[in-house]
């Protein structure tokens, strides 16, 4: 227990670090000479497998719902609640989780290996901080990218969907759009994106300090693999929880409640 | 207290340092000073501790006890935003090479030049800086490649290269095993470059090696770092024939009776 919250106070301080350099990348051309291109890997890596992600879950929600909202004779309705689903939940929760496995893995492995090869000790020595070289870039490019990467799961999640709505049930392909257009606000795409670039933070940061923290040789970095893994997804999870909490009272406060059929 | 005296000449001093792993106890008070411009070879056996000694000079680890000084400072306790300065002045060669194998062979060796000077010096500049040093290790021509496609010795040779690639020269270079892995006429050519380095430049050096010949040609001083502490400590001519059983034998490679037990018994 009180390792675990050692770890958890080093993982702080390890993350605080990381992000008092960022202005200092942001600020710098060589700052963004490091972070465009983490920011480029972690997007071509991504796209496809994300905007398949997305249009399959618009999809299977349609399949699922159909019969019920059909049966209520609600099923113009459908579109809306699929879609807000997606833009508020889904999008970001299912971005973060490819993320966390495909980019995630991918920076424990690199900053493993060279810390277990000694080259994170090479940079310290040379009076470099690994942290403001190696890590700031990554959890910035991970923050950025992640919302994007999440509008490409909404974009497609929509698109699945209609197709499933119009061309597999029939469904109403106007009252479709003109649904999901009175009831998908600006909100909730905005705080969908939000929330997703919080994941993105986690899995940067997560990633990195599994990556600096293993060790013993190639096991050791395989299993920090896994690890940032399971501990990305985690914290994607809990994160969730606790953002929508605070992002429903906010939108209580400010505009009371809603309803959404 | 701790009051240092003004001793310019000690340009590196360690003061009963103390280093445990768990219960091992790597390093028990030793002390250590290193004269500015000399040549300090360090010998011993295989996991004694001289990796570890070298990295407390550049803070890469902490003593448990004990001090570490640099300039007259006392740097032990430095943070690592201090410690900065210091390893701007101190080159460290590793062990096992520690090249970024995301980088090629030029970036390598360009890279702690461009950190040092961020800006202030040309790119051109660095390139040709860095395409010096390759050619003084005999590496020129391979720029281009990627660490992970040289053979051992070549590695070696570009994190020597890597090291050594400023101008003016670092003030101090830490060798951990520099002609580990190489022919003996490359190793003899990494000889004849640390004191070069010394007689043109002034430099400081530290070299861990398990070459006696190579201890004899650079060293101006050699200690035998033995369970945890100093046991021979002298010019090289004084080490290398000692009457100390231990650093004879250890000296002439002659194994340690009690280590061919398990070769020997039937
Ligand atoms: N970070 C560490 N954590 C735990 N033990 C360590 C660490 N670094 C070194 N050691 C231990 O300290 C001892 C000395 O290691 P060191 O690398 O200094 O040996 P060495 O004298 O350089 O040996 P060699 O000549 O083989 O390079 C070894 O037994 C090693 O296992
Ligand atoms: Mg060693």
């Amino acid at each position: 227990m009180t390792d675990l919250l050692g770890n958890f106070g080093r993982f702080c301080l390890f993350s605080l670090s990381a992000v008092l350099y960022a202005p200092a990348t942001l600020g710098h051309p060589r700052g963004w000479a490091r972070l465009v291109p983490q920011a480029f890997a972690i997007g071509t890596k991504s796209v496809p497998v994300i905007m398949l992600t997305g249009a399959f879950v618009g999809m299977v929600l349609v399949e699922q719902g159909w019969s019920q909202f059909d049966a209520a004779n609600l099923s113009d309705r459908l579109g809306a609640i699929v879609n807000i689903s997606v833009a508020a939940e889904l999008g970001p929760v299912l971005a973060g989780v490819m993320l966390a496995g495909r980019v995630g893995g991918a920076l424990t492995a690199e900053l493993g290996t060279m810390n277990v090869t000694e080259q994170l000790l090479a940079l310290r020595a040379m009076g470099t901080d690994p942290v403001h070289y190696l890590v700031t870039p990554r959890f910035l490019a991970c923050v950025l990218l992640t919302p994007i990467l999440t509008c490409y799961a909404d974009v497609m999640g929509a698109l699945g969907a209609w197709l499933v709505f119009a061309a597999v049930h029939g469904g109403d392909s106007t009252a479709y759009w003109k649904y999901t257009q009175e009831v998908v606000q600006i909100w909730d795409v905005g705080t969908g994106l939000v929330k997703a670039a919080f994941f993105g933070a986690a899995i940067g940061l997560i990633a990195c300090y599994k990556g600096f923290h293993c060790r013993g040789g190639a096991q050791g970095v395989g299993r920090a693999c896994t690890e940032s893994f399971v501990a990305s997804f985690i914290a994607i999870l809990i994160l969730d929880y606790f953002l929508n909490v605070v992002v429903n009272q906010f939108y209580l406060q400010a505009y009371g409640p809603r309803s959404l059929i | 207290m701790n009051e240092t005296r003004a001793q310019p000449d000690r340009i590196i001093e360690l003061r009963g340092v103390s280093k445990r792993f768990g219960s091992q106890v790597v390093l028990n008070r030793v002390d250590l000073a290193v004269q500015r411009g000399s040549v300090t070879v360090i010998i011993g056996r295989s996991g004694t501790g001289k990796s570890v000694l070298l990295k407390h000079i550049v803070g890469l680890l902490r003593p448990d006890e004990g001090e570490v000084h640099y300039e007259g400072r006392r740097v032990d306790q430095f943070s690592e935003r201090d410690f900065k300065a210091v390893r701007r002045e101190v080159s460290f060669v590793f062990q096992l090479n520690a090249l970024f194998d995301s980088m090629s062979v030029a970036e390598n060796v360009a890279f702690p030049m461009q950190e040092l000077w961020s800006g202030r010096r040309s790119r051109r500049e660095i390139a040709e800086l860095a395409d010096q040093a390759l050619e003084m290790v005999g590496m020129e021509g391979s720029q281009s490649k990627r660490p992970a496609d040289l053979s051992g010795g070549e590695k070696k040779r570009v994190a020597l290269a890597r090291a050594i690639a400023l101008d003016p020269p670092p003030k101090v270079i830490l060798y951990d095993e520099p002609t580990a892995g190489l022919d003996p006429q490359r190793a003899d050519v990494i000889n004849k470059l640390i004191r070069k380095l010394q007689h043109e430049y002034h430099v400081t050096s530290v070299v861990v090696t398990h070459d006696m010949k190579s201890a004899r040609e650079v060293g101006d001083r050699v200690l035998m770092l033995h369970d945890a502490r100093f046991l021979a400590d002298g010019t090289p001519e004084e080490v290398l024939v000692s009457k100390v059983d231990q650093v004879r034998r250890f000296v002439q490679g002659l194994a340690e009776p009690e280590d061919l037990a398990s070769l020997t018994e039937e």
